[in-house]
C-alpha cells in the first residue's frame, strides 16, 4: 500500500518536474548477512552514485536518504506503574507494524530535507514511523507508548538516526554506514536510497539483504523449532551425560 | 570470547557464563542444593530473557544434580518409592506450570510473578535458615546444648487418608503427602526454573518427618527427573531452551559443583547453612529492590 501511494505520488509529480529527475545506482556490501557463533554485530556499507541527465553536474549537491528497514514485526508494548508498592505492567498497546530495525542515515539534519507529509509518505525518519496502533487507546496514551518504544529500540541500537550518516563525494558518490547490533532480529531487509532536493524525492532505488542464521547456528534454530521433541531429548541426554560424566570421573581421582 | 545463542538471539561473553555456571556449581556443591534459584536470576541480571534463563536452566540443574544424586545412590541415600510418588506429583505439577506459565505471559505478568515468588520464597526460608543456624552457632559457642525437637508428624499430614510405609524414609504416611508436595515444587519448577531442593528439603524434614539420611538423595532424585520433564516441556512447547546457553552453564556448573563439594567437607555444618542463608537473603533483597524501586524504563516490548 505505502509503495503504492509512493509510485502514485511519483506518476503525479513526474510531469510537474520540468526538467528529467536524475537517477540513483546502489549497491550494498553485503546482500546476505550469516549470523554464526561469534556474530557480535555487522557493519552495513550502503554506496552508490547519482547519474544526472545529460551528465551536468548540478552547483548544489542533491540531499540523500538512506533507509536501512527489518521485517515489521506485531508487538505489544506494556507499561509500568506503581501498585501497592510494586511495578508491575498495567497497561499495553499493540503494534501491528513496528519494524524489528530501522536505521535511517541523512546528508542532512532530517527536519530541513522534506516537509512532514512527505517525510510521513516515505517514513523519512523515526518520528514518521507508521507503526499501526491496534488498541483502542486514546491518541495522546498511544503518543506515549510510541515514545516508550523508540526511546526503547534507540538506546538498544536498532532503531538508530544519523544526520550527517550520508557522505557525499563530488556531488555524485555517496555512502552510508550502517551498523547492526548483535540482537538484530533475522529476516528480509530492504535498503532504501532516496535523493531529496527542494524537499521532494526525485529517485530512489532499492536492495534487499538477507539476514539470516547459518551452519550450526541455523541447525539449532531450526532443530529447536521444527524437530522440538528430539531437540528436548538431545538436551536431556546432553544433561544426564555431562554430570554422570563429571561424577565418574571424580570418583577416579 | 563474544558467542551467539542461537534461541536468545543475543551475543554473551561465554567465560562470563561459564563463570556464572561455576559460581552457582560451587555454591549448589558446597551447600548441596541444585542452584537454579540463583541461576536464573542470574542470568536475567545479565540480560537473557526470562522465558530463555528459566528454561534454559532446567538442564543445567539436571546435570547438576545427576552427579550427586548417583553419589547419594551409592550408598542408599535414595528412597526410591517415596521418591517415585514425588515424581508422579511433579510431573502433573510440571504440567499445571507450564500451562500458568502460558496463562500469565499471554497476561504480561510473568516477570513480576516469577519475582515475587522468589522474594515471597527465599526471604521466608532464607529467614528461617538465618534463624537456625545462629541458634546452632551461639549454642555452639557457649557450650549449651538443647534437646533434640522430638520428630513428630504434622498434623495435616497425618490426616490424609490410605497409609503407606516407606521403610527407608521410616514412615507410615499417606502417599497424598509426597505426592501434593511433589506437585506443587513441580508447578514452581517450571514458573521458576529451579529445581526445587530448597523447597522440597525443608518441607521433607519438617513437614513430612524423612529420615535425614535419605532427604537429599531423595530430594536429589527427584530433581532429575522433574528437571529432565520440564526441559522436555519447554522445548515442545514454547521453544524457548538454548542448547548452546545451557552446555555453556553446564560446563561451569558441572566443574563448579564437585570443587564446592570439596571445599564443603573442610568447612563445618553451622557456618555452611549460616552462609548459604545470607547467599539466599541477599537474593531476595536484591528482587525486592528492583520490584519496589523505580524502573529505569517503565516500558517493555513483548515480541512478535
Amino acid at each position: 500500500m505505502r509503495r503504492l501511494v509512493a509510485l502514485l505520488f511519483l506518476l503525479l509529480a513526474a510531469p510537474a518536474a520540468a526538467q528529467q529527475p536524475p537517477r540513483l545506482i546502489a549497491d550494498v556490501s553485503q546482500s546476505r548477512i550469516d549470523i554464526e557463533y561469534s556474530f557480535a554485530g555487522a557493519e552495513l556499507l550502503i554506496f552508490g552514485a547519482i547519474q544526472y541527465p545529460g551528465g551536468r553536474t548540478p552547483e548544489k549537491a542533491p540531499d540523500i536518504v538512506v533507509i536501512v528497514r527489518g521485517p515489521p514485526q506485531p508487538i505489544t508494548i506494556r507499561r509500568k506503574e506503581k501498585v501497592l508498592g510494586i511495578w508491575m505492567n498495567v497497561d499495553a498497546v499493540r503494534f501491528e507494524t513496528a519494524p524489528g530495525f530501522y536505521a535511517v542515515a541523512t546528508s542532512a539534519p532530517s527536519t530541513r530535507l522534506t516537509d512532514e507529509r512527505t517525510a510521513s509518505i516515505y517514513e523519512l525518519g523515526l518520528d514518521h514511523l507508521q507503526l499501526s496502533p491496534a488498541s483502542g487507546n486514546p491518541p495522546e496514551e498511544i503518543r506515549a507508548f510510541e515514545e516508550g518504544l523508540l526511546d526503547l529500540r534507540r538506546r538498544g541500537g536498532l532503531y538508530t538516526e544519523a544526520a550527517g550518516g550520508v557522505d557525499i563525494v563530488e556531488k555524485v558518490l555517496y555512502r552510508a554506514r550502517i551498523a547492526l547490533p548483535s540482537d538484530v532480529p533475522v529476516g528480509r531487509y530492504a535498503a532504501e536510497i532516496y535523493l531529496v532536493r527542494d524537499g521532494q524525492v526525485q529517485a530512489r532505488a532499492a536492495r534487499e539483504i538477507v539476514i539470516g542464521k547459518s551452519g550450526f547456528e541455523r541447525a539449532v534454530y531450526v532443530a529447536a523449532q521444527d524437530h522440538e521433541l528430539s531437540y528436548g531429548l538431545f538436551a536431556v541426554a546432553l544433561a544426564l551425560i555431562s554430570g554422570w560424566a563429571a561424577s565418574a570421573l571424580v570418583r577416579r581421582n | 570470547m563474544d558467542i551467539y545463542l542461537p534461541i536468545a538471539e543475543i551475543s554473551v561473553n561465554a567465560l562470563v557464563i561459564i563463570g556464572m555456571g561455576a559460581l552457582v556449581g560451587f555454591l549448589s556443591g558446597m551447600f548441596g542444593v541444585g542452584g537454579g534459584f540463583l541461576m536464573t536470576p542470574f542470568l536475567i541480571f545479565y540480560g537473557i530473557p526470562p522465558a530463555i534463563a528459566v528454561a534454559s536452566s532446567a538442564p543445567q540443574i539436571t546435570g547438576a544434580s545427576v552427579s550427586g544424586a548417583l553419589a547419594h545412590w551409592r550408598r542408599g541415600g535414595v528412597d526410591v518409592k517415596m521418591g517415585a510418588v514425588m515424581i508422579a506429583g511433579g510431573l502433573i505439577g510440571a504440567g499445571l506450570g507450564s500451562g500458568l506459565f502460558r496463562f500469565l505471559q499471554d497476561l504480561g505478568q510473568i516477570d513480576v510473578t516469577i519475582s515475587l515468588i522468589y522474594v515471597v520464597f527465599l526471604g521466608t526460608i532464607g529467614g528461617m535458615m538465618l534463624r537456625e543456624a545462629a541458634t546452632a552457632l551461639l549454642d555452639h559457642r557457649s557450650g549449651r546444648k538443647r534437646a533434640a525437637r522430638p520428630r513428630r508428624h504434622n498434623p495435616l499430614v497425618a490426616a490424609l487418608p490410605w497409609r503407606m510405609r516407606f521403610y527407608q524414609s521410616g514412615l507410615y504416611v499417606s502417599p497424598l503427602a509426597p505426592f501434593l508436595l511433589g506437585m506443587a515444587v513441580g508447578t514452581l519448577t517450571v514458573i521458576m526454573g529451579v529445581g526445587g531442593g530448597f523447597i522440597m528439603v525443608p518441607a521433607m524434614i519438617y513437614l513430612l518427618g524423612m529420615s535425614a539420611a535419605v532427604v537429599v538423595g531423595t530430594s536429589l532424585f527427584q530433581i532429575v527427573f522433574v528437571t529432565a520433564a520440564t526441559t522436555l516441556l519447554h522445548a515442545v512447547n514454547s521453544q524457548t531452551v538454548d542448547i548452546v546457553l545451557a552446555v555453556l552453564l553446564l560446563a561451569g556448573g558441572v566443574a563448579g559443583a564437585q570443587f564446592g563439594a570439596r571445599v564443603a567437607q573442610k568447612l563445618p555444618g553451622e557456618q555452611l547453612r549460616l552462609g548459604l542463608s545470607l547467599v539466599v537473603l541477599a537474593v531476595a533483597v536484591r528482587l525486592l529492590v528492583g520490584l519496589t524501586w523505580r524502573p529505569d524504563e517503565v516500558f517493555s516490548v513483548y515480541g512478535p
